[in-house]
């Protein structure tokens, strides 16, 4: 039988939560069983048990905490491990998970409350990369620079991510407390050294990238591309800015030599 | 004032991150206060563009053209100043997205591109895919986070304003804000505060919105005694999927892309949609409108879905839901163009859109009323006076709004696509304004009495500490479940005075029912039903201010319509060669083209009416067929 009809036969839903009160405390799992509804997702039960918190053992608990806004995957919000696997519970959708369906916090960032955890890392690797065109002004200084539709489609693709977390989540070498900033920002690098007003501090954000917690802690393992909700060319960006980081690691032994021969004087 | 002043400014959305620029590049300090990180809220949900005639296909538009749709969209009842000023600086305004990094689409030869949206005949909406609002969201976000890293802007992300610290003159000195994950309770002094707090729609329960977009700042402030203006104006989106948990947002911009909307001409015609021929099907939108066709304002075009589902039963197999159908549209052009609205129908509904006409019903989405703004006009112009305090200031001093938690530009009904471009507008013009109050100010809020804050902080203290021992039977979500359904009800499409008196009813019960509340969760740390439960309250007062201005508001304009006091139809196809209606019009206009202005009281709104001035733009019949 496969899931859709277990459930259409007992017309519940059941989910295994993981609860946790604070940041690094104990945690443990806390039962809940509900109606099931047609075209139901994880995010809509949340929301029904936030109405009726008891246990399936009749307990009565706090609602669960956990983060969401938009509900239809453009926030970046609400990404957890739902049966063991990172997505966006806003569209998990009910049907197409098997029960008891587990809900667990990511791993990778520090847990807030039950499964909200603290995706400031994210942020701040964001402004490591400087992801972002240094405008002269919000003055009107006229048009942009003119693009192509070839490009702008590049760029549009890059420019969907919703800094859910996933990519680091899924990645063997982020662990909680590493300072590699993940796919996410080194693929916003690749798409502001694009832009034709961003590739004026392109090197900038190349370096960024270089040194700890940069690119060369990528282990190529490609588990960012394969779970991230907006089917984001991660590897590809990864692949770009690698190449990226060997220009400038050229250029830089290029120069030395040069300034070595300088430093030399003629002859 | 110091040189570089303090200032606060309450959500992260395109509004308050505009404003926060404004202010960050005039050498000011901001603190940003959001209940979600910045890059999170919900502007990010806006999918299908920004209005401005750029006039880039020779169709000679203009942004008095704009003026005027507005203005007409919104059957006159928006502040006609600051449409003008909003319109006139579009196009500086797309320019300016664009060189952060926007990326809008393309026209072959590399310029911006745009497309129709509703309620005008022009290709005026520059767009990213549809994901617009989500893009000119992160450039502003990335702007702001340059500033962060110079120093210049402090972001307190999943902080929650409570409420206003005034002075003894009712002068707004700061805030008291609310950390939702320690549930530390402090005050943020500053110059002057601005709410860019969004839209009250989770007070509908479910709606296009996110679930962060409960209204409560501006509830709140409100219950401060800041004016709260044409609550009853709320617009339905035409175009949304049905959901447990929320109505998911099919962008206009399908429909400026060509999609059609129909049903079948047969009653409960159960046929495969493909399956019905072109003959049998009634494309009712274009059949009515035949100039605009399927472009029809937002508020016409859910009335004829609504009107022609649960008045002559032609909805889908019987039932609410008309056909969206794009499918005669190449899916290379859809993906190009509209991706990101395919996508959620796909993800969502699990048929794919290129293949079969989707099924939608209106959907709660926007509210044009908000907090009541003043404006400066420029006598030279009729645009907002340059950097003059009065723009964007609420009736409390020291207190701004700008974005959906205004009133200003929307009127009776807002033009898709308008909203991007009133939320960067307001922000533009609100920050200036901002530092200009800042600037006449003899004394600075940081040298203000200590006394001020640390009474305003003890409340808000108290009152948690309140809140937390409630243990009553109530549960809050089930109460803000139904406050929801009973405000789509009776408060969305259709309004009668019977039920709307009822839900005022309603809602005052609610009012005494949340006394009663459990608050569900005694944790210490990231308390999400603690905070909840305060907002609640706050959202019952505006459903108040809702469902009460719609009631005393005897006309139909724009998205607020009573059947029983609807002006007939006119005579003759344009209204102006009926001069019998035209009188009836005109009597009607008189009496009813004002300003909604509500103001809190213990025993529930007090609803005045305030004229509106036209310096712009002469009122006319609004018809569109």
């Amino acid at each position: 039988m496969d899931t859709a009809q277990a459930s259409a036969t007992t017309k519940t839903v059941t989910f295994r939560i993981w609860r946790q009160d604070g940041p690094g405390g104990e945690g443990h799992y806390d039962e809940f069983r509900l109606p099931y509804t047609k075209g139901a997702n994880v995010v809509s039960c949340l929301m029904e048990i936030q109405r009726n918190p008891v246990t399936v053992q009749g307990k009565k608990v706090a609602p669960v905490v956990w983060d969401a806004a938009c509900l239809e995957e453009v926030c970046g919000s609400c990404a957890m491990n739902i049966n063991g696997r990172v997505r966006m519970a806003c569209s998990a959708l009910i049907d197409k998970l098997e029960q008891p369906i587990t809900l667990e916090p990511m791993k990778k960032f520090p847990v807030v409350r039950d499964l909200a955890v603290d995706r400031q890392r994210m942020f701040e690797a964001l402004k490591k990369v400087k992801a972002w065109i240094p405008v002269d002004g919000t003055h009107n200084l006229g048009p942009g620079p003119r693009q192509s539709p070839h490009d702008q489609e590049t760029m549009y693709v890059l420019s969907t991510c919703i800094t859910c977390g996933s990519c680091l989540e899924a990645c063997p070498q982020v662990s909680i407390d590493n300072a590699f900033v993940g796919a996410a920002a080194i693929s916003q690098a690749r798409l502001f050294n694009m832009n034709p007003t961003g590739k004026m501090n392109a090197e900038e954000r190349t370096r960024a990238l270089m040194g700890p917690g940069g690119i060369q802690d990528c282990g190529k393992a490609q588990n960012c591309v394969k779970v991230c909700p907006k089917e984001i060319p991660l590897t590809s960006s990864i692949a770009v800015m690698n190449r990226e980081v060997s220009k400038v690691l050229i250029k830089d032994i290029f120069f030395k030599e040069e300034e070595r021969k300088h430093a030399a004087g003629p002859g | 004032m110091a040189a570089a002043a303090r200032f606060t400014v309450v959500g992260g959305g395109l509004a308050g991150l505009m404003t926060t620029i404004k202010l960050a590049e005039a050498g000011h300090h901001v603190d940003v206060l959001s209940i979600v990180p910045v890059k999170r809220s919900h502007s990010v949900c806006a999918q299908g563009g920004i209005n401005g005639a750029v006039n880039t296909k020779g169709e000679g538009d203009h942004p008095d053209i704009h003026v005027k749709d507005t203005l007409r969209g919104g059957d006159f009842l928006a502040e006609q100043t600051s449409v003008k000023g909003m319109c006139y600086a579009a196009p500086g305004i797309i320019y300016m997205l664009d060189r952060m990094g926007v990326t809008f689409n393309r026209t072959s030869e590399g310029l911006l591109d745009f497309r129709r949206f509703g309620g005008t005949l022009h290709h005026r909406t520059a767009f990213a895919g549809a994901t617009t609002g989500q893009q000119l969201l992160y450039a502003l976000d990335e702007q702001v986070r340059r500033y962060e890293a110079e120093g210049k802007v402090t972001k307190y992300e999943y902080w929650e304003w409570l409420g206003t610290v005034k002075d003894e003159s009712g002068r707004c000195i700061g805030s008291v804000a609310l950390d939702l994950r320690t549930m530390e309770i402090r005050t943020f002094p500053a110059e002057a505060v601005c709410l860019a707090t969004g839209g009250p729609g989770i007070v509908f329960g479910r709606s296009t919105n996110s679930i962060i977009n409960t209204g409560t700042a501006a509830g709140r402030a409100y219950m401060e005694g800041a004016i709260y203006a044409n609550g009853e104006f709320i617009q339905v989106h035409p175009t949304s999927i049905p959901g447990e948990d929320k109505l998911r947002l099919m962008s206009e911009s399908v429909r400026g892309e060509g999609g059609r909307v129909w049903v079948p001409r047969k009653k409960g015609d159960t046929r495969n949609p493909r399956d019905i021929p072109e003959s049998e099907r009634k494309y009712f939108l274009e059949e009515k409108y035949p100039k605009y066709k399927n472009l029809v304002p937002r508020d016409v075009a859910t009335r004829e879905i609504f009107i022609i589902c649960r008045d002559e039963g032609l909805g889908i197999g019987g039932k609410d839901g008309v056909y969206l159908d794009v499918t005669h549209i190449p899916a290379a052009t859809l993906d190009a163009k509209i991706k990101g609205v395919m996508e959620i129908y796909e993800k969502f509904v699990g048929d794919d859109p290129r293949q079969t006409p989707m099924v939608i019903f209106p959907g709660m989405h926007y509210s044009m009323g908000g907090l009541y703004v003043n404006f400066e006009s420029d006598p030279r112009t009729q645009t907002p006076a340059d950097g003059s305090p009065r723009n964007q200031s609420t009736n409390i001093p020291g207190l701004y709004a700008a974005g959906e938690a205004d009133y200003a530009f929307h009127g009776a009904n807002r033009l898709g696509a308008n909203s991007l471009l009133s939320c960067i507008y307001s922000g533009m013009i609100g920050g200036p304004a901002m530092a200009a109050y800042a600037k006449n100010n003899a004394k600075s809020a940081e040298a203000q009495s200590a006394r001020y804050f640390t009474d305003a902080k003890k409340y808000w203290e108290d009152r948690f500490a309140t809140l937390k021992k409630m243990a009553g039977a109530e549960n809050p979500y089930q109460i803000s479940k139904e406050l929801g359904e009973l405000m789509t009800e009776n408060c969305t499409v259709v309004r009668y005075n019977d039920r709307l008196k009822k839900s005022v009813e309603k809602i005052r019960e609610m009012k005494e029912r949340w006394k009663s509340c459990n608050v569900l969760d005694t944790g210490n740390l990231a308390n999400r039903s603690l905070s909840f439960t305060n907002q609640l309250w706050n959202m019952l007062e505006l459903g108040e201010v809702i469902a009460t201005s719609a009631l005393l508001r005897d006309e139909s304009r724009g998205a607020h319509y009573k059947p029983d006091f609807s002006l007939p139809e006119p005579k003759s196809k344009d209204p102006r060669e009926d001069a019998g209606w035209m009188e009836l019009w005109k009597k009607r206009h008189e009496k009813w083209a004002k300003t909604t202005i509500a103001k809190h009281s213990v025993e529930g709104p007090q609803i005045s009416y305030e004229d509106i001035a036209t310096p712009v733009l002469d009122p006319e019949p609004r018809w569109y067929a």
